[in-house]
């Protein structure tokens, strides 16, 4: 399309037909999070063995930006430490605040994509709240 | 017929080349109204209503005029009606504390309709938490439409005022004020009146309307920001104690004696904002030029061209009336599956400015069942071709963002 939008194809897909938009489980972590100002609301779910997260869903509805962002971001962190879930975390948000190294971008494999938010300010926080939520989830854990 | 020939008034369209279809949130300002508030501080800037030399006294005539402007605007009585405020919010704000803490109590009753947008719903809301009054939401069918009978029945020997939009910032729809004054006069009420959406798309005759409370800004009628109008009866203005304490609102202060100016200075604490008046005086003066005639042949005109386009829009669902002539140039609308933060970011890459979210009306929209909703707001100097940029636009959407139907 001639759109100069950043709704590529890998964030419509991730947003219309969600791999990871499901509950789970007896999930050993849930949390809500929430951007009040649009209205995004997710639950985020995780399932962890030791500090691996060996399962994770989310539910709840949004903009395209926060529902396809939670769906990728699970995608990336199944079976991996929580340590390097949080590192990923971390490089995400930098991508969207415009302030991540090339060769980290590459590492957030598809989430990558969602990187031309940082030319949207009204939409960043659309873009990070399954990121922070995770963060939090972490955090209070 | 749009409003081409209208373009050339307006410096921002020189500039700005996105399509700017947001016209409730505020309108753009003609050079005339530019030319006139630089003027006021280029050419006469002085503290109104304190000094005694030529210079402030400039001032404060041009501050005066510009409220005589405003009184001849709604063809109010007299220009102790008209206190300028900051905005719709601050003139209701100022009912709500001055008029309504002092005036209710516990189980009275305020009568508000659920369209209202927050700033004449909130302040009623605090009045009842302070005050023990009930508040009463008058509620419409889903084209918006209030029943009479259901508003003489809200409203009982209890009820002390009712508030409610003329126009509504979501829906459109033209509300039945006139049987609501009616209504609440014949209880003893006072009605207050949002006109925020309508001054600057009709004509206001306070007379002919009888509202003891009026309120609306001058930035969404082509003026500055920063300046509003709260027209008020005087009888009940005279009564009300001021909302604001301070400079300039006062004629004697002693050590253990105040007392307070006459109307309509009692209500104008500290400096005012003379540059704004100046510049709402020049916006009233660029609608009579234009005339509201010309301009509803051109919104009217618009809004048909855009409902008809959005109603052959699969998927598409418009919030309130079934007719573009319930809408008064807004029309909200709703997509299948699509979040409206994501088809106004699609508007935007198309380079077309509307208002996404829940346009400080959140109880309509959860009385309506939507979380939010994308609102498309037209002014006299749209043009056919940005109505047609942005049904096409509209229309690609779903396609845009994954869907196959």
């Amino acid at each position: 399309m001639e759109s100069r939008s950043f709704y590529n194809e890998i964030l419509t897909e991730h947003n219309v037909s969600p791999y990871h938009k499901h509950d789970i489980e007896n999930p050993d972590i849930v949390l809500e999070g929430v951007n009040p100002n649009c209205g995004d609301d997710i639950w985020l779910k995780l399932k962890c063995d030791d500090d691996i997260i060996v399962d994770a869903g989310f539910t709840g509805d949004g903009c395209a930006v926060s529902q396809a962002s939670a769906d990728i971001m699970i995608g990336l962190i199944i079976g991996k430490k929580k340590e390097e879930a949080l590192r990923l975390a971390d490089i995400f948000i930098r991508m969207i605040k415009g302030e991540a190294r090339e060769e980290e971008i590459d590492s957030l494999e598809e989430a990558s994509a969602l990187r031309d938010v940082a030319h949207m300010p009204a939409r960043v926080k659309c873009a990070v709240l399954g990121w922070h939520t995770l963060e939090e989830a972490f955090g209070n854990n | 017929m749009d409003g081409k020939a209208f373009r050339a008034d307006f410096p921002i369209f020189e500039i700005e080349k996105s399509m700017y279809l947001d016209n409730a949130a505020t309108s753009q300002k003609p050079k005339c109204v530019l030319e006139a508030e630089y003027g006021f501080y280029e050419k006469m800037n002085a503290n109104p209503l304190r000094g005694f030399y030529p210079l402030s006294v400039e001032a404060t005539k041009a501050y005066e005029d510009a409220r005589e402007k405003v009184r001849g605007f709604i063809n109010a009585d007299s220009v102790k009606e008209i206190i300028f405020t900051r905005n719709t919010t601050e003139s209701i704000n100022l009912i709500a504390y001055s008029y309504g803490l002092n005036n209710l109590c516990r189980n009275d009753e305020i009568v508000v309709s659920i369209t209202e947008h927050h700033s004449n719903l909130l302040p009623w809301r605090m009045v009842a938490d302070r005050t023990g009054a009930k508040i009463k939401y008058l509620y419409p069918n889903k084209e918006g439409e209030f029943d009479p009978a259901a508003i003489d029945e809200a409203i009982t020997e209890r009820t002390k005022i009712a508030a409610m939009g003329q126009v509504s910032n979501v829906l459109g729809s033209l509300n039945p004020i006139n049987h609501l004054i009616k209504r609440v006069h014949e209880v003893g009420g006072v009605a207050v009146i949002d006109a925020a959406q309508s001054a600057p798309h009709m004509a206001i005759d306070v007379k002919k309307m009888n509202p003891d409370f009026l309120a609306f800004s001058g930035h969404k009628m082509f003026g500055p920001m920063g300046i509003g109008v709260l027209y008020g009866r005087k009888e009940l203005l005279e009564a009300m104690p001021p909302f604001m304490e301070g400079g300039e609102m006062v004629d004697i202060v002693r050590f253990d004696y105040t007392k307070y100016s006459e109307l309509p200075h009692k209500f104008e604490a500290g400096t005012v904002n003379a540059g704004g008046a100046v510049g709402l005086s020049a916006a009233i003066d660029y609608i009579n030029k234009v005339g509201f005639d010309t301009m509803n042949e051109i919104e009217e005109s618009l809004t048909k061209r855009a409902f008809e386009a959005m109603k052959n829009i699969p998927h598409l669902h418009i919030l309130g009336g079934d007719s573009a002539e319930k809408h008064h140039g807004i029309i909200s609308f709703t997509l299948d599956d699509v979040h409206p933060h994501d088809v106004s970011a699609i508007l935007e890459a198309d380079g077309i400015d509307v208002r996404a979210g829940h346009h400080c009306a959140g109880p309509l929209l959860e009385y309506l069942g939507v979380n939010s909703a994308t609102r498309l707001s037209l002014m006299f100097y749209n043009t056919e071709e940005e109505i047609d940029a942005f049904t096409k636009s509209v229309a690609s959407i779903r396609e845009r963002m994954g869907f196959n139907d």
